[in-house]
């Protein structure tokens, strides 16, 4: 269509009115519900020790203990008197700040943490939940960022699942060969890199459909590292894929903070170069040159061609670092966690970051916080798995998924993706 | 210079000249092949032979950024504009000024905004978002882009095509200014008004090739038979209306986009049988919204739509074809046809799986493929197959594909939205008649054009539609200047006695005609504004 | 990702695609060369010769051959010749005729194991083609077999009910599983325009730890054992079989013919079909043309995944025989290059159906025999239809002259 802006008109026509959004009330009110009734009054005896301790710490914490029964009633009704706001703010057709979900979110799940902590009178080790979720995370962040930058340069990138894989299987390899994790960090970008260059030859040079070729990629990547896998290296793993891990490297002082600092600071440099990759990102997508220009030939890549921008050199290029980044976020499968190459190891978790990425809003903080929640989801079912509740490990796996259809179908407000991704650049 | 798209010589050895400080006007109909042209001169586009010469130096474009380097500015038709861009992000891009690291200098580029768009009084914010912007803003936001970068010659491609009068008179004085500094203008048109409103040399290109230089003082009807090649009468002919009862009813008709713009606002109108109901307006006043509103592609928010008795609202657009609305869409391309199927099974597109050619669930391939070459017959279509893709056929025959479909069929009501765009001489003839003798055979007729040539050939009574209001209805001996301003949003009474004072202090005998219209339609549009 | 991705969309002037059937006289040798079918068969032959490449360097003898190669370089290229070309007659005997068998069943048996392999893909690439067709992405064929396969099996243990009957139940279960499964990315598309790539892929991963989880509830899989798998199906809704053992094709190969036969129909000689290939191809026009786009997207997924459900069906009532966390295999990605393969159509997806289940039939065979992993068909798979996806690359390795493209500028 080449329907142009219709310009604005006067203040008017103010009968004509949004109607008032329901979503949200109505989803806070069911989980705020669910906790207040089944975490709270029907709850399960007995106590819940939350333990934040561990080893090492400047000053211990004491582990807190608390009635499931009463720690679900208080939360629940905590919940509910937010869901009642949520409605009060609904109805006046107000805005609410992204802190109020958060707020929500966290209170909730301790909600549900009381209670599946009681009955077995188990102890939550928050501390471990936590370096897990960042832990699990990691991959996810990388590749989330990867499809940022491809997308927002107007490449589809359902390849991220191939490029981690790639990353870890090359990071393993390399490692093992010249025995050090270094090397294999200096050769996981490459492999990423590689699986970029034939989307981009396909995508840019022959306007392969980019979807298509993300998915034969993803089986591609596959085929490849499991038959090298088969022959190559499992015929001398100690040459080729012995296990090689990055060394913890404690940042004084920011490490010795009670849980956090542990958390955050006590990690191996990978953990690091993904600090430093979002938050470069959070800052040149939007305030650099670069950004600007990325961001112009994914929205509209023809208004950059006049400024004299090489559209599609711009995209490969793009594209060539976004693999790179997911290169790296595979190395985490194999050096980053000290596991030697298994078959098809990245499990899918591409597609996760695909999920998170779009959670996010195609912006590197969004994807970040996406990424996180969806580590902690699964990090939060191998805590429970561990302690013994009556959850479902799957059912707590499955939920960074549903979480992402509920968002693509518009529940979390209008997910605008870049205008132009997926459509070939032909003058 | 030449440029050739696969058989298709869109420019064949042109010859163009620009002076220094001059308003250069290229008049030629749609198609005919100026757009290209400036894209080769902007380096958009090789050229397949020929030359560019600046101050008498060869140059050669590998891209856009060459041209720009040698002082060629350039506002597209479309602009070029990322609507999620900032002005002076928009202004910046490109050319970006930067800190350290690569960083934005977003200070300086918003200076540079500031600094031109004061200069010229544009009044434009450099933090505005491109897409919050009415489009005569984003245009200045083009120009501000093209002075940004020194541009010498200033390359505007169909720069009025979205503007309202008042808006053009005022880019016309932006013009001026420009020129005054030294600005060479290429001013790529095919409105004829505007050119002798403010060229100072006018190049003449038809399918391909420069038929001539006019001067701006050569009368309209000289630079149209120029344009077109051979003398045209600019109104089709055609007989008084006879019209019947009114059968279509349209009221208090409120359209609200997604972003909850009011885009159709409080519309009422009827239409009687046998006559010819013409929307008029600048595009993107509502008239496309009210035209999908009609045919219920699109949801009114309030109001009513009656058809023979019977309300539309609510309805889906099949059970809408269904009783009896023939439409034929705005944007041909995108939403009258289907480029990959074929000719016969674009003739069916809304009659699929009626009889005769479908039986229950099967069609009929046999019945599908004689109706189709009965109907080629009948709008003398030229083809090869009526097996072959519709994307082989040409604009013209295409739009009479769609043609043959919707009127091929008994209707009750007849939309068409800008019927005769991009088509040829011959077919805009050929058109225009078919939709009269549509009327004639007493079906109630709503054409919305932009074009007030085609709204005075066809209408029987024209709507003047103004930031989604009509304005009012009058009748088709109206004067151009006043329905110029309606168009501009003066209601219908205060046009119509602005441009008769003017005509009486000018003295023009042409003023006369719109006093009867006045008497006959001033009262049918109070009452149907209401 | 944006709200349309239609296939149609991405490409302002697709790439030359041999569809030029116009009216003129073209030479027809020309025509030949630059046909499709002759596309599709070098993008096979370049994945294999790839493929050997890659068994090349992977095996050690040849490897060791290749250092002292200008010491004795025919010893480098019979090893090479040798090896690659055992693993490929090993693939080939699995997957067509063996003729190093026995006896003359054995002989022919490998053939039917390619049918019964192919079976699940057909059926399920007739799915994401149909999708394609329309305009829809549906990367949701593994989560629809998964659907499809555990609805089928439940039925097929869960139930007690006449053979034949008890079949057909199972089978229509699967088809509902798998329409049921489709069918939300279908509505969410239609409703909200949540884009269907990411909608299926998620479902994807949804059914997978659905079925894991089942499997872990002893009401569901009616066994007491430990292990994450489902009692045997009864023997009255197993699929029956087409040939006496040591045969395996079974009924649902004919059903995979059926499917196709109905997918032409439906496609090209049914007004559903006009609807569905209309909305796939522009959108705006079949709206403006009273099609109604959300039902029609509705009901193009509800199809598409109730054939993918039925390929999950035939899967678990058919060769499987009991339900597993691994039910599914890859069916559902590798019936997205069948379907590529099959350039969408009908019969291309059910040829390339059967060339894909010959592969998967015949890789095990050269698995067993050669040492050669299974992985390679997956290359070979994802080659084949990287190179198929772009004609002109294909065309420009094998230096084949361009159709004459039409191409018009407005």
């Amino acid at each position: 269509m080449t329907a142009q802006t219709v310009e604005t008109t006067s203040p008017t026509h103010a009968k004509v009115v949004a109607p008032i959004a329901w979503k949200f009330p109505i989803v806070y009110s069911i989980l705020a519900l669910v906790s207040f009734v089944f975490f709270g009054l029907i709850g399960r005896d007995g106590e819940t020790t939350f333990r934040v301790a561990s080893g090492g710490d400047l000053f211990a914490i004491p582990d807190l203990v608390v009635s499931s029964t009463a720690a679900g009633l208080t939360l629940g009704i905590l919940l509910v008197i937010m869901a009642a706001v949520s409605v009060y703010v609904a109805m006046r057709r107000l805005s609410i700040g992204s802190w109020f979900p958060m707020l929500f979110g966290i209170l909730f799940v301790l909600s549900f943490l009381a209670w599946a902590g009681g009955g077995s009178g188990g102890v939550i080790p928050l501390t471990t939940l936590l370096a897990g979720a960042l832990a699990l995370s990691v991959p996810l962040i990388f590749g989330a960022m990867c499809g940022l930058v491809g997308e927002r340069s107007g490449i589809i990138n359902i390849a991220i699942e191939g490029q981690l894989l790639a990353g870890a299987f090359l990071a393993a390899v390399v490692a093992s060969v010249v025995k050090n994790p270094y090397a294999g960090l200096l050769a996981a970008p490459i492999a990423g890199a590689l699986v970029a260059v034939i989307l981009t030859f396909f995508a840019v040079k022959y306007w392969v459909n980019q979807i298509i070729i993300g998915v034969v990629l993803n089986v591609l990547v596959v085929g490849v590292t499991s038959f090298l896998y088969s022959t190559v290296l499992t015929e001398d793993p100690g040459l080729w894929n012995s296990r090689q891990k990055l060394p913890d490297l404690p940042i004084p002082l920011l490490s010795d903070i009670p849980v956090l600092g542990r958390v955050l600071f006590d990690q191996n440099i990978l953990v690091y170069i993904m600090y430093v990759v979002v938050i470069a990102l959070q800052i040149f997508v939007f305030r650099s040159k670069w950004g600007l220009r990325m961001r112009a030939v994914g929205e509209h890549p023809k208004a950059a061609d006049t400024v004299g921008i090489k559209v599609n050199l711009t995209r490969v290029r793009n594209t060539l670092l976004a693999g790179a980044i997911a290169g790296l976020g595979g190395a985490f499968f194999t050096v980053g966690s000290g596991l030697a190459f298994g078959k098809e190891m990245s499990a899918g978790q591409g597609y996760i970051a695909l999920a998170a990425m779009i959670l996010g809003k195609w912006n590197p903080k969004g994807a970040l916080m996406a990424a996180l929640l969806f580590g902690f989801s699964k990090s939060l079912g191998n805590t429970l798995q561990s302690i013994g509740t009556p959850v479902a490990n799957e059912l707590l796996l499955m939920l960074p998924y549903i979480v992402t259809v509920f968002a693509v179908a518009g529940f979390v407000g209008r997910v605008r993706p870049p205008a132009a991704e997926g459509v070939p650049y032909v003058k | 210079m030449t440029k050739v798209f696969g058989s298709f010589v869109a420019n064949d050895h042109i010859d163009l000249t620009i002076e220094p400080g001059e308003i250069h006007a290229l008049l030629g109909e749609n198609g005919a092949g100026k757009s290209t042209m400036m894209n080769v001169l902007y380096g958009l586009y090789d050229a397949d032979g020929g030359e560019i010469l600046i101050d008498d130096e060869p140059v050669r474009f590998s891209g856009p950024g060459d041209a720009v380097a040698a002082g060629i500015g350039m506002v597209h038709q479309h602009f070029m504009l990322v609507p999620v861009f900032t002005v002076a992000e928009s202004v910046a891009l490109g050319y970006e000024p930067t800190k350290s690291l690569g960083l934005l200098d977003i200070a300086q580029a918003r200076k540079k905004v500031i600094e031109i768009s004061s200069r010229f009084n544009f009044n434009i914010d450099p933090d505005a978002l491109i897409e919050d912007l009415p489009v005569g803003a984003q245009q200045r936001v083009e120009i501000i882009k093209a002075l940004s970068r020194d541009a010498e010659i200033l390359i505007l491609d169909e720069p009025t095509a979205v503007l309202t009068p008042q808006e053009t008179d005022e880019l016309i004085s932006i013009m001026r200014q420009l020129k005054e500094q030294g600005t060479s203008i290429v001013f790529i048109t095919h409105k004829l008004r505007e050119v002798r409103a403010i060229a100072d040399s006018i190049t003449v290109i038809r399918r391909g090739k420069i038929v001539g230089e006019a001067s701006p003082e050569s009368t309209e009807a000289e630079l149209a038979s120029q344009m077109v090649g051979r003398a045209v009468s600019l109104t089709t002919e055609k007989d008084e209306a006879d019209p019947g009862d009114a059968t279509f009813h349209v009221r208090g008709l409120t359209v609200v986009d997604k972003a909850e713009n009011v885009v159709v606002d409080d519309v009422s109108f009827d239409v009687r049988r046998g006559e010819i109901l013409a929307v008029a307006g600048v595009q993107g006043n509502g008239q496309t919204e009210l035209a999908e509103t009609i045919i219920g592609l699109t949801e009114p928010r309030l109001g009513t739509i009656t058809l023979d008795g019977k309300d539309l609202v609510g309805e889906s657009v099949k059970n809408r074809l269904g009783a009896g609305i023939g439409f034929v869409p705005e944007d041909r391309s995108t939403d009258g046809i289907i480029a990959e199927f074929a000719i016969r099974e674009n003739m069916i597109l809304d009659v699929y799986d009626r009889e005769p050619y479908a039986k229950g669930l099967n069609l009929k391939p046999k019945v599908i493929t004689a109706e189709a070459k009965s109907k080629v017959e009948e709008f003398d279509i030229r083809l090869g197959s009526v097996a072959d893709p519709i994307a082989t056929l040409s604009g013209g025959n295409q739009q009479k594909v769609v043609l043959s479909r919707e009127l091929g069929r008994q209707l009750r009501l007849f939309i068409a939205s800008q019927p005769t765009r991009g088509l040829d001489v011959g077919s805009i003839e050929f058109v225009h008649k078919r939709v009269i003798a549509e009327r004639d055979s007493g079906t109630p007729c709503i054409i919305v054009s932009t074009e007030l040539d085609e709204v005075y050939g066809l209408a029987d009574r024209i709507a003047v539609m103004y930031s989604g209001r009509i304005v009012g209805i009058v009748g088709p001996d109206t004067s151009r200047e006043a329905l110029g301003l309606m168009m501009a949003g003066v209601p219908a009474e205060e046009a119509l006695a602005a441009t008769d004072a003017e005509a009486a202090s000018a003295d023009e005998p042409a003023a006369t005609s719109a006093g009867p219209a006045d008497d006959d339609s001033a009262p049918t549009s109070a009452e149907e504004t209401e | 990702m944006t709200t349309d991705i239609s296939p149609a969309a991405p490409s302002p002037a697709p790439p030359p695609e041999a569809e030029a059937e116009d009216g003129r006289q073209q030479n027809l040798l020309q025509e030949i060369l630059s046909g499709s079918w002759l596309v599709s068969l070098l993008a096979i032959v370049l994945a294999l010769l790839l493929g050997g490449v890659l068994i090349a360097v992977s095996n050690a003898e040849v490897v060791a051959a290749a250092e002292n190669f200008f010491a004795a370089p025919g010893e480098f290229f019979s090893t090479l010749f040798s090896t690659v070309g055992n693993a490929y007659s090993a693939l080939f005997r699995g997957a067509v005729f063996d003729w190093d068998a026995r006896t003359a069943e054995r002989a022919i048996r490998p053939l039917t194991e390619s049918m019964v392999s192919g079976t699940p893909l057909i059926l399920t690439g007739l799915g994401i083609a149909l999708a394609f067709r329309c305009g829809l992405f549906n990367i949701g064929g593994q989560g629809q077999v998964i659907l499809g396969a555990t609805i089928a099996g439940f039925l097929g243990y869960a139930l007690s009910l006449p053979p034949i009957v008890h079949m057909l139940i199972a089978v229509i279960g699967g088809i509902v599983g798998g329409a049921i499964w489709a069918g939300i990315a279908g509505v969410l598309k239609a409703r909200t325009g949540a884009n269907e790539v990411i909608v299926t892929i998620m479902l994807n991963s949804i059914a997978g730890y659905a079925l894991g989880y089942l499997l872990k509830q002893n009401w569901f899989t009616h066994t007491a054992s430990a292990n994450p798998q489902s009692r045997v199906i009864d023997d009255s809704a197993q699929m029956f079989l087409l040939l006496p053992p040591p045969f395996r094709l079974h009924f649902g190969f004919v059903l995979a013919i059926l499917a196709t036969v109905f997918v032409w129909w439906l496609l090209e000689r049914s007004t559903i079909g006009f609807e569905f290939k209309a909305v796939g191809a522009n959108p705006h026009a079949a709206r403006t043309a009273g099609i109604s786009v959300s039902k029609v997207t509705v009901t193009v997924m509800i199809v598409a995944g109730a054939l993918a459900g039925l390929g999950g069906a035939a899967q678990v009532l058919g060769t499987e025989f009991k339900l597993t966390g691994g039910i599914s295999g890859s069916i559902g990605f590798d019936a997205i290059t069948v379907a590529l393969l099959g350039r969408s159509k009908p019969l291309g997806t059910f040829l390339a159906g059967l060339l894909f289940g010959a592969f998967k039939a015949g890789g095990y065979l050269m698995q067993s025999q050669t040492g050669t992993p299974i992985d390679i068909v997956l290359v070979v798979q994802s080659v084949i239809v990287l190179l198929i996806a772009a004609p002109p690359l294909v065309r420009s390795i094998f230096r084949l002259p361009t159709p004459v493209l039409k191409r018009k500028e407005d």
